[in-house]
């Protein structure tokens, strides 16, 4: 199973915005699409950063929300068939004769002739506390995410955060833990009314019990933690004695493997010429907040007009014996034939 | 350059966890965030540019100034969720337009955003 290995034309490093758009680009030009997010669904920093919020500079639409606009470029990119590979990351990239290889935190193997990175401002990583030693206790007694769930099996577990994150594991881990303690630095919580329903019905029945303040201080011994100190409501500090703590603080963007790739790179951007937006390295382009040229402005716009340029530049890798001629959407039988509309 | 009145410009004193002070210039309408990051003031990462989603421009407003700069709304409220070692004085910095009222504004800086 470790040894299939996925070929196609193009890999797609984010599928936010610019990353989704661009299977577009690719797909009138007859380049096949893999996307590759750390997320677990499309959109970047629009369904993570700002799904609701309003943004008024995308040409032709008055206003629409990150989510909404995730949306439509999934239904604009649908006749083209990209692959999606969710809740991936792309580790490492090997070179080939005419291409790359691409093998992802998850295992899974892509094949491709060109790589396009529309990372944007890196890929989203839980926020660590900045608490003193934390990072000998992640992995043992730390965790952001639920891997396994022996990790948490008869434990005592303590859920730092009041958002979606840390309600939904409060509710799946209730049943597993020893015990389970949510601590959050207010009564209110910024999560669907229906999950802080389910998790008060457990502290009232006594199931679970909920605290009021933040952590200061990790105690323990060889990556196990005993206890933390918390800082109450009242500016009163106290003991939380725990064996696991899961910290929700919301995700932070870091640029990751990228960095290690062998490309360019200036202040963790990746320039580009600005009629190709290719990198350092022929095949391997970089569109959207990514990348860096002079006048460079971090406007999903701009990525857009990125992605028709790479896409264009990028035939010549995928279809070396054939010429690209330029076509309009609105006029040519054959790009309407490819989206299906004729 | 001609000169300008006086009362354009408000001074916003940014405190650094080390105790180093920094004194920037701010034009009103701007918010403390920008003034922050167009001064490369360390330690305001403004992730998300400002649009109240990523709680890492986050400053402690000095006793003085928390009546003048007002109190979060929800959405910061909220957001304060996700920074680390909030405090009654704990203000996301994007949130908190200048006006010449601020001219003198003190805000610390915490030790890390994250």
């Amino acid at each position: 199973m470790s040894e299939d290995v996925i070929k196609t034309d193009a890999v797609i490093v984010g599928a936010g915005p610019v990353g989704l758009f661009a299977v577009f680009e690719l797909g009138l030009v007859d380049i096949k699409a893999h996307v590759v997010d750390i997320l677990d669904r499309p959109g970047g920093q629009c369904a993570e950063l700002y799904p609701e919020k309003p943004i008024y500079d995308i040409p032709g639409l008055t206003v629409v929300s990150g989510q909404e606009l995730t949306d439509r470029l999934m239904a604009q990119i649908k006749p083209f068939g990209a692959e999606f590979h969710f809740n991936q990351r792309v580790e490492s990239l090997e070179r080939l004769d005419h291409g790359f290889r691409l093998t992802t935190d998850g295992g899974t193997k892509l094949e491709c002739k060109i790589l396009v990175i529309a990372a944007g401002g890196g890929s989203f990583t839980p926020k660590r506390p900045p608490l003193p030693g934390i990072e000998h206790y992640e992995g043992t007694s730390v965790f952001y995410s639920v891997r396994k769930m022996e990790n948490f099996k008869d434990r005592d577990v303590l859920i730092v955060g009041g958002g979606d994150s840390a309600l939904d594991w409060t509710l799946n881990l209730q049943p597993v833990a020893k015990s389970l303690t949510l601590l959050h630095r207010r009564a209110e919580f910024r999560a669907a009314p229906a999950s802080v329903q389910k998790m008060l019905d457990l502290v009232e029945s006594g199931d679970i019990s909920f605290k009021l303040g933040q952590v200061t201080e990790l105690h323990g011994e060889g990556g196990k933690l005993t206890s933390v100190t918390v800082k109450g409501a009242d500016r009163v500090t106290f003991e939380q004695p725990t064996e696991v703590m899961m910290p929700f603080f919301g995700l932070t963007m870091k640029l990751g493997p990228v960095a290690d790739w062998g490309l360019d790179l200036q202040e963790n951007l990746i320039p580009v010429d600005t009629a190709k937006f290719e990198t350092s390295e022929p095949r391997i382009f970089a569109i959207g907040d990514i990348n860096t040229y002079p006048g460079k402005l971090k406007l999903i716009l701009s990525g857009f007009h990125e992605a028709a340029l790479m896409a264009q530049a990028a035939h010549k890798y995928v279809y070396p014996d054939k010429k690209l001629i330029f076509q309009y959407t609105t006029s040519s039988s054959s790009l309407q034939k490819k989206l299906g509309v004729k | 350059m001609t000169a300008q009145p006086a009362n354009v410009m408000a001074r916003i004193t940014f405190i650094q966890n080390d105790g180093v002070e920094r004194v920037v210039e701010a034009e009103p309408g701007m918010t403390v965030m920008e003034a922050a990051v167009k001064n490369s003031i360390p330690g305001i990462a403004a992730e998300c540019g400002g649009a109240c989603a990523c709680a890492t421009c986050h400053v402690y407003v000095e006793e003085a100034w928390r009546e003048p700069t007002g109190h979060p709304e929800q959405m910061e409220e909220d957001m304060l969720d996700f920074a680390f070692d909030v405090r009654p004085e704990s203000r996301l910095s994007c949130q908190i337009k200048v006006t010449d009222a601020l001219d003198g504004l003190v805000v610390r800086i915490p030790d890390k955003q994250f």
